[in-house]
């Protein structure tokens, strides 16, 4: 025990430090030494905690802050709010909340078998599953293999308070892997990439589909009765007859989405929705995501699309007008390659930008003649701009929506200072 | 919707491009080829009518232009069987259609390929085996095409664990520079109308004078006499990718 007083007292001072000197906001580096220290310090931290694990391809960032702040009428909540994903991320999180009762931990997919084992959760939600940088991470299917295979593990749980699934019914991959699972809630908020998920994950045969309803002909795999789902814009329906009122001011369906698993989860920790709802509203920017900056006369929009589904959840939150029969506002469009982006940009070509004509286009970053000639054949007409100041200066005063991908995005964010 | 092969044939006043089940093969921005090989034929004034036949569909023989993408294993493995009961493309190939395959693609019109220690057989379009790397080979790859095919330096991304074995049948498609491709020697394999490729970017993005080569075999003249078409883009983008890559 006091070798883990000593790693978690390392932990705090290592992120403090880190930040002071401006090298990073610590929530990778404290935990890197905290373990190095005392290697089940995460086990260690978890214990006595209620823990939530949030995991998929696409919205584990949001969904992660929506639930933290629903959980935030039970008291303090620990949380790797920066989106640092993997066990040293965890470790510095519980770390710095000592006195937090429920932690909600964002979950790389890759890492859910770890952080499962090491915090046995009360409540896993899980989301998506679409490709994602397949250069570096495994191919989608192989994935819900081992989802599977980690959530069938959870029958073989002793003890109170097993973990409960959150998982996502219109998502087939996701329902497969939850499937195993001893105790599902299932939530439908939606699919609107189906790439991934034209083959039973099962059996190999081809799913049809029926508006959202999907079945596999070939085997019992099928769309689950959901219990939560969203019933329309702005209300959220739940078991017993919940109806519950929800408005953000974060954009897009993905989001009001993400709060429906956000109001599910919550709800096996006993927050009333009612109760929660208005703690969702309160959420404004996730780590820059959502923000608005103003800027020269220009009010600048950032958002994150890091693959093709994300890209079209992006694309549903741009304005489409402007007040006053204005013309649209113009769009910058920032691709990255670089290791954590994914290095090949063929994606590019799984995306239909053809939502964005009637906007101006603007691109840029690192791999700006990749998009440039996707836009070409895409006919989407658009300016080439060698950085973000240059693109600032193109457009006049008033909005800029800016989609980027996680490298484009943070080098926007550093050009801009800390936007949040 | 799928054309009725009973009642259409080669030699119409349009072009006419097959995508093969993009429902299974479709991981790497394989469309992207569809659409730039659309996009240099109608920059031409040809009509091009683009056919996605889904796994559940027929492949029509009339097309003439094929493309296979790529996919994960489980996919590959449907694909394979699949085309292999339906022999559509292997009629259109005999036909004297152009084929170009991608990753997945090239292993699937080989004569077989290995998945999970299972040897499946392809559409044997291709004199060449295809089975398991020691490692992934991902990164970009730039290529000496053979010169009989007349085109300038191979530039994509490849990411795949299969290795490629030509026969005497097939020829390799390039030299490689950098990268992997079939062995670390070669890159892609071509024969008579039909491409293989382990590349992505998609190819034809980097390659236009490649999708050039397969527009002017369906339309059955020689490469120069395509006119040619603004490539501003294209080619900055080659540019670029080539400086990033290549010794200097």
């Amino acid at each position: 025990m006091v070798r883990a007083q000593l790693a978690t007292a390392l932990v705090r001072t290592a992120a403090r430090l880190s930040r002071m000197t401006g090298r990073g906001d610590g929530s990778v580096i404290g935990g890197r030494i905290g373990l190095a220290v005392e290697p089940r310090l995460l086990t260690v931290l978890a214990r006595g905690r209620q823990v939530a694990l949030v995991s998929g391809t696409n919205g584990k960032t949001t969904t992660t802050r929506l639930l933290t702040a629903a959980l935030g009428t039970l008291g303090p909540v620990a949380s790797n709010s920066y989106g640092a994903n993997m066990p040293t991320g965890h470790t510095t999180a519980l770390a710095q909340s000592p006195n937090a009762r429920h932690a909600v931990l964002e979950v790389d997919e890759h890492y859910l078998r770890t952080v499962l084992a090491e915090t046995r959760p009360r409540v896993v939600a899980l989301l998506n599953l679409s490709r994602d940088q397949l250069d570096r991470a495994m191919e989608v299917g192989m994935l819900a293999d081992r989802w599977r295979e980690v959530l069938g593990a959870l029958r073989d749980q002793t003890g109170p308070d097993p973990t409960q699934v959150v998982a996502n019914c219109d998502d087939p991959l996701v329902t497969w892997a939850a499937s195993a699972a001893p105790n599902v809630t299932w939530v439908a908020v939606g699919q609107r990439w189906q790439e991934d998920s034209w083959v039973c994950p099962q059996c190999g045969a081809h799913l049809k589909r029926e508006g959202v309803d999907w079945a596999c002909p070939g085997c019992d795999l099928r769309r689950p009765q959901p219990s939560w789902w969203l019933a329309d814009d702005d209300t959220v329906a739940g078991p017993d007859g919940i109806r519950q009122p929800v408005t953000l001011q974060l954009p897009g369906r993905i989001n009001r989405a993400n709060a429906v698993t956000a109001l599910a989860a919550a709800a096996q920790f006993g927050v009333r929705p009612a109760d929660a709802a208005p703690r969702l509203a309160e959420v404004a920017s996730i780590a820059g995501r959502y923000a608005t900056v103003e800027r020269d006369g220009r009010s600048i929009r950032l958002l994150l699309a890091k693959n093709p589904a994300g890209w079209l959840e992006a694309f549903d939150m741009v304005d489409r007008v402007s007040p006053a029969g204005a013309p649209p506002p113009p769009v910058l469009l920032s691709i990255n390659a670089r290791v954590v982006d994914g290095l090949d940009t063929s994606w590019l070509y799984d995306v239909d930008y053809a939502t964005l004509r009637g906007h101006r286009v603007l691109v840029t970053g690192d791999r700006r003649y990749d998009l440039a000639v996707r836009l070409e054949v895409n006919e989407v007409p658009f300016e080439v701009v060698d950085t973000f100041t240059d693109a600032l200066a193109a457009v006049p005063p008033g909005r800029l929506e800016v989609i980027a991908n996680y490298t484009a995005f943070q080098d926007i964010r550093a050009e801009l200072g800390r936007a949040n | 919707m799928p054309t009725d092969p009973a009642t259409t044939d080669r030699g119409d006043s349009h072009l006419r491009i097959v995508w093969v089940y993009p429902d299974l093969l479709s991981t790497y921005g394989d469309r992207g080829n569809l659409h730039i090989l659309a996009r240099r034929a109608q920059a031409r004034g040809i009509d091009v009518e683009t056919i996605p036949i889904a796994y559940d569909e027929t492949i029509p023989r009339s097309g003439d232009i094929y493309l296979v993408g790529g996919g994960e294993d489980r996919p590959q493995t449907l694909a394979a069987q699949r085309m292999r009961t339906d022999g559509g493309l292997q009629a259109a190939v005999t036909g004297g259609a152009a084929v170009l395959a991608v990753c997945a693609g090239i292993q699937l019109i080989g004569e077989y390929f290995h998945i999970e220690g299972n040897r499946i057989a392809g559409a044997e379009l291709l004199d060449l085996r295809s089975d398991r790397g020691e490692s992934r080979a991902v990164g970009e790859l730039v290529g000496e095409v053979d010169p009989r095919l007349g085109l300038p330096l191979l530039t994509g991304f490849e990411n795949h664990g299969g290795r490629c074995h030509l026969g005497p049948a097939a020829n390799p498609l390039a030299k490689v520079l950098v990268g992997t491709g079939n062995d670390g020697a070669t890159e892609g394999a071509w024969a008579g109308h039909v491409i293989g490729t382990y590349l992505h970017g998609p190819a034809l993005s980097r390659n236009p004078a490649l999708a050039d080569l397969v527009l002017s075999w369906a339309l059955g003249v020689p490469l120069t006499a395509l006119p040619p078409i603004d490539d501003t883009w294209p080619e900055k983008l080659r540019a670029e990718r080539l400086a990033a890559v290549l010794p200097r």
